[in-house]
């Protein structure tokens, strides 16, 4: 089981799908790692012991820091989210895609491949994802991972294309090398669940945009709900408030009584934010389990 | 069913694959693309019929539409190629690289009754689709100035140099970054008809600009500045904003957020006096497959649409794309007077 509620690093990373404004006061709220561990400190106390985050650059000395105080920390959990997509879409803005897998495979693996123009087996792209999530997943080494999520960017990607094989092996190879399960965050989650489904993986955690309002629930409401109401998955909860649209009690209420929501991911700043959500959350969740 | 396919299998283009391989009402018929080993992951894991020639994929596959995402430099001919065939077209942008190959392509398209349509997704998000509504219900009043910006962190350093660092090809910030925000000022104010103090700024490239500042005069006769700089690493992606200053009100917009202030009472249903705030969250329409941005999978539906009605847009058409590249090549010329 997941925890019920995951703490998530939006907010420090200055992602905010509402105002660029509020973007940029978070990005010099959080300049220092100081003021996130400061922020994480303050979920923990407040009962929340997972900690959902992008496989950014800053994310290595917060794990530092978890590493080198492991009573602090000793029921932390990590769920990564991989990879930090910016980094490639840049990368491969300025070397091209071989000089991206080139830059970013760690070892001789792609020099090897690319010399002599030899073709590519599936082995191989399957070996390239294999090696670019060893590469992300660097920097939790020593700290708990039992979930390790693919972002929505790749997992859509890869979803329109129809290359629902490659989902599938990351969903095996995180299982086989860390030991851990594979989450999909998606805006598709209907789709999805059919093409994990097509490929043999029954009840698949899936991250998805679960809201009143239908914010970026791809394809509608209707179909979200019905696949939360008949179908086998565990899903985490984001972007519950619909960016601020709705009011955080209705907003947790109406997630908190659909099926199959194991998670409810969430983001704050301030000590009475993280408090009020937490509180609701719970307060709530509990009504649903005395249904 | 739309039968479609697709020129050019970059980061644009992957990204339209994408869209339109989940698309309800679309066939992919093939993928064209120049790189082996773009074409090999094509051929492994998905079921697109891939081409390296694609003049052979229109002729075996017989697509009604057909995306070109190829680099700029290669449009002229080749939506020229797609046109003669009789296919409607969907193109990236910026459109082409003269301002007199794209009034062609233009001409072209309207005389065989083509759908036609540029990749200037802006026009698709909700809160520059409120800017349009508030502003074409006049409920600004005569507007007096504007301020077009973009900024993100493209270039921020010395480095490599690719397509995008050479002028010949339609690398640099003024076509590549700059096109977008000058298509959006052409959309909600006016045509721009002239432009004054152009300067193209090197910041880390050596052969393009990174930076682009200038005023510009539309067929409005409205005036304002523009400024866009792809080399500004405070911005996590592109930020584009648009703030229009009216007689009876403000703008501020960007793809998140629009502000609008109101002197009076005197405003449109929903608004009041003073400043209202509005969010993408409550502006945007829902939309069947979600990659990157609504904006994008809108667009598409958008062209699809056209395509399955038979009746060319004016949105992002091609003529609106020439006048881009035509302000384009006004900029450009004022920044060597």
């Amino acid at each position: 089981m997941m925890d019920r509620i995951i703490f998530g690093d939006n907010q420090f990373f200055a992602v905010n799908h509402i105002s660029d404004e509020k973007s940029r006061a978070q990005s010099i709220r959080f300049k220092d790692d100081s003021a996130i561990i400061q922020t994480l400190d303050l979920a923990i106390d407040n009962g929340v012991d997972t900690f959902m985050c992008t496989t950014h650059d800053r994310i290595e000395n917060i794990c530092d820091h978890i590493r080198r105080n492991p009573k602090r920390y000793e029921d932390f959990k990590m769920y990564p989210c991989m990879p930090y997509a910016h980094k490639y879409a840049n990368a491969v803005t300025e070397m091209g895609y071989a000089g991206t897998l080139k830059h970013f495979v760690p070892g001789n693996f792609m020099g090897s491949l690319f010399k002599g123009g030899m073709a590519f087996l599936s082995k191989d792209y399957l070996s390239i994802m294999e090696l670019l999530v060893d590469s992300e997943m660097k920097m939790f080494k020593g700290i708990q991972t039992p979930v390790i999520f693919l972002q929505n960017v790749i997992t859509d990607l890869l979803l329109g294309l129809g290359m629902v094989d490659i989902l599938a092996a990351f969903h095996v190879y995180v299982k086989k090398k860390y030991n851990a399960e594979a989450g999909f965050i998606t805006m598709n989650l209907p789709k999805l669940l059919t093409a994990l489904e097509s490929r043999g993986i029954e009840n698949p955690i899936i991250c998805a945009s679960i809201n009143k309002a239908g914010f970026r629930m791809s394809g509608g409401i209707g179909a979200y709900e019905k696949a939360l109401r008949t179908r086998k998955v565990r899903v985490m909860a984001m972007q519950v408030l619909a960016g601020g649209a709705i009011p955080p009690r209705e907003a947790i209420e109406y997630v908190c009584n659909l099926p199959n929501i194991e998670s409810i991911l969430f983001g704050a700043s301030s000590a009475g934010n993280i408090k009020q959500t937490v509180s609701l959350i719970n307060e709530h969740s509990m009504q649903y389990e005395m249904h | 069913m739309v039968k479609v396919a697709l020129i050019g299998a970059g980061k644009m283009g992957i990204s339209h694959l994408a869209i339109l391989g989940a698309h309800p009402n679309v066939e992919v018929v093939g993928v064209s693309d120049t790189s082996k080993m773009v074409l090999d992951v094509f051929g492994k894991y998905s079921s697109f019929p891939c081409f390296t020639n694609y003049e052979e994929m229109i002729k075996v596959t017989k697509p009604d539409a057909v995306f070109v995402a190829v680099p700029t430099k290669y449009h002229a001919t080749m939506v020229r190629k797609v046109l003669e065939s009789g296919k409607h077209v969907f193109a990236e942008k910026p459109f082409c690289l003269t301002s007199e190959e794209g009034k062609e392509l233009a001409g072209l398209a309207k005389e065989k009754k083509l759908v036609n349509q540029v990749g200037y997704h802006n026009k698709f998000i909700g809160t520059f689709k409120e800017v349009k509504r508030i502003l074409d219900m006049n409920a600004l009043g005569k507007v007096v100035h504007f301020t077009g910006e973009s900024y993100g962190p493209v270039v921020i350093r010395e480095k490599a140099e690719t397509w995008r660092s050479n002028p010949e090809e339609g690398g640099g910030c003024l076509m590549d970054y700059a096109s977008h925000v000058i298509d959006l000022i052409n959309y909600l104010l006016g045509t721009i008809t002239s432009v004054k103090g152009a300067m193209l700024e090197s910041i880390y490239s050596k052969n393009v600009e990174d930076a682009v500042f200038c005023m510009l005069e539309l067929s409005t006769e409205v005036t304002g500045i523009l400024s866009v700089n792809w080399s500004d690493e405070t911005y996590r992606k592109m930020s584009t904003s648009i703030t229009i200053l009216g007689k009876k009100g403000k703008i501020i917009c960007d793809a998140n957020e629009l502000k609008v202030y109101f002197k009076s009472h005197d405003c449109p249903e929903g608004y009041t006096k003073g400043w209202n705030i509005r969010n993408v969250t409550d502006l945007t329409d829902s939309v069947d497959f979600y990659l990157r941005g609504e904006e994008y999978s809108a667009q598409i539906d958008h062209f699809i649409n056209a395509v399955q009605n038979q009746t060319p847009s004016p949105i992002n058409d091609f003529y609106s794309a020439w006048q881009t590249d035509h302000a384009i090549s006004l900029i450009k010329k004022n920044s060597i007077l």
